[in-house]
């Protein structure tokens, strides 16, 4: 899997694509924790449109970037989530905690 | 009940593993044409069941994991992935949504997932001697047939 990311007046994107699963969750996790720890952004986007696959290791690198969001006393939600990941969060009721928007 | 196909592979505990396993038994699974939902169900319950083997089974060490796969001739498809780890104290418990004794890294759902996604989930653990996943999954007739 891949993540870039984009900062701007206190909004950070965060982009990933291919798999997330977790032999990835580990680095992206610490990416996305760097990222947030230099930028300390006000509010962050996660973009999954190029996710073409989440397993529930994905649901604990959401939880815990909601959760170093919340630290900081920033936003966070998640958009462009295609079928396969959006039934994965659905099944650990992740939209009761983070605000979440379908692909499409 | 007839089996139709089946393969068998073995791989050692090697998160980079828990990739090809999914992919394997989903180009497996491709003979019954399923939907690209169907698929997407059994790859993300067959990723569960590794990363459990991986993170769980072998927690310090390298181990065996064996992943075998039958087609039965109602077109469902039986996945059995076993390890010879850790093996699990209390079964009950670790079905149990957001339980998990991984830590910070992991959500504590993946037999929920296997559960929610596939029409049958079996666990068999012996502590000490190791687990044995089977998932089993109908996948549907399409019109026109095959």
């Amino acid at each position: 899997m891949t993540i870039s990311a984009s900062f701007k007046d206190g909004r950070l994107k965060l982009f990933l694509s291919g798999e997330l699963d977790h032999h990835a969750a580990k680095l992206a996790m610490e990416r996305i924790g760097r990222e947030i720890d230099v930028n300390l952004p006000r509010d962050c986007e996660m973009d999954l449109d190029g996710l073409s696959f989440m397993d529930s290791s994905g649901i604990a690198v959401i939880l815990g970037t909601y959760k170093r969001m919340n630290q900081i006393g920033g936003k966070f939600h998640v958009v462009e989530v295609k079928k396969q990941p959006m039934k994965v969060l659905n099944a650990a009721g992740v939209y009761r905690i983070v605000e979440i928007k379908e692909a499409g | 009940m007839k089996v139709v196909n089946y393969i068998k592979i073995e791989f050692p505990s090697k998160s980079n593993n828990e990739g090809f396993a999914r992919s394997a038994i989903a180009c497996f699974a491709s003979q019954l044409d399923p939907t690209l939902d169907e698929l997407g169900d059994i790859k993300t319950a067959v990723s569960e069941a590794v990363t459990n083997c991986i993170v769980h089974a072998y927690p310090d060490t390298l181990g065996k994991i064996s992943l075998r796969s039958k087609i039965y001739e109602d077109n469902s498809i039986e996945v059995v992935i076993k390890d010879w780890g850790a093996g699990i104290d209390n079964i009950e418990q670790a079905k149990e949504p957001m339980f998990t004794t991984g830590g910070e890294e992991r959500s504590g759902m993946g037999f929920t997932i296997m559960e929610s996604f596939m029409d049958k989930l079996r666990v068999k653990s012996v502590p000490g001697r190791g687990t044995t996943v089977t998932l089993r999954r109908k996948i549907s007739m399409r019109a026109g047939g095959r």
